[in-house]
């Protein structure tokens, strides 16, 4: 498929089909983002943990795991985590459901990333409180090529 | 399209226990931001939602969006308190589902 697209780069003359990135709405700050998702409530950066490779070759898939410090007991437990890429087109890019029966807040899956990128992971508790926990990978291929063709 | 769904559950635990559930199910996840060679733009399609369920009680699920990778592949942990049957149903944009069940059951 990429080969494909490079032909069709060269032969549509890539440097031209470059040009409307500048033009593009520039990406909204994670500070926007996160207001627009959960207003002027106060966000911790503690008890979230991401972790993602430092480096990626490939933007159109990158692991990523992200666990939370919680007792998940109904008193106190993880009802969301929320996945933000501010570089991306859409950048919410996953929100997990969890419950007191997950025992454990722990998830994994993998993401594509337009650009380097921290990546904040965003945790809602049963009681309101919000925690973060924020990764930054370097993208050298990114999943970006896909959003410019 | 047909979808092949992996999924990685134990058959049996210890009561109470932390199990880690791991799916994996084939889909383009094609985010709506491509062009196809005559410029036309590549419709989205993707999954939209996952859900487990322990005999019909919600153990976890996921909202997905175009930054998913293709091939969305999910990792979760759930407590087992009983055995039971795990449903795994995933919904694209159309509302089409794929379902899957495995049975899990409590040792002793």
């Amino acid at each position: 498929m990429s080969i494909h697209r490079r032909s069709l780069l060269s032969a549509t003359g890539a440097w031209l089909v470059l040009a409307p990135l500048s033009l593009r709405a520039a990406p909204r700050p994670i500070a926007d983002l996160l207001r627009e998702s959960f207003g002027a409530r106060d966000i911790r950066d503690e008890r979230v943990a991401l972790s993602m490779p430092a480096l990626a070759e490939n933007g159109n898939s990158v692991a990523l795991e992200v666990s939370v410090d919680s007792p998940m007991t109904d008193a106190d437990h993880v009802r969301e985590i929320h996945l933000f890429a501010e570089k991306n087109p859409e950048p919410l890019l996953a929100r997990f459901h969890l419950s007191p029966a997950s025992g454990s807040a722990s998830v994994a899956t993998r993401v594509r990333l337009a650009d380097t990128q921290t990546v904040v992971a965003v945790a809602t508790m049963n009681d309101g409180r919000l925690f973060a926990g924020r990764a930054e990978t370097i993208v050298t291929e990114a999943a970006c090529l896909d959003f410019l063709i | 399209m047909t979808l092949r769904a992996r999924i990685s559950v134990p058959k049996t635990v210890a009561a109470g226990s932390v199990v880690t559930i791991k799916t994996l199910i084939t889909h383009k996840m094609e985010t709506g931001f491509r062009r196809d060679a005559m410029g036309e733009a590549i419709p989205r399609d993707i999954l939209k939602r996952f859900e487990c369920r322990l005999d019909g009680a919600l153990v976890f699920a996921a909202d997905l969006q175009p930054g998913i990778a293709a091939n969305p592949y999910l990792t979760f942990q759930t407590r087992i308190e009983r055995g039971g049957q795990l449903e795994f149903v995933w919904t694209d944009l159309n509302g089409e589902r794929h379902r899957e069940t495995r049975e899990i059951s409590v040792a002793g």
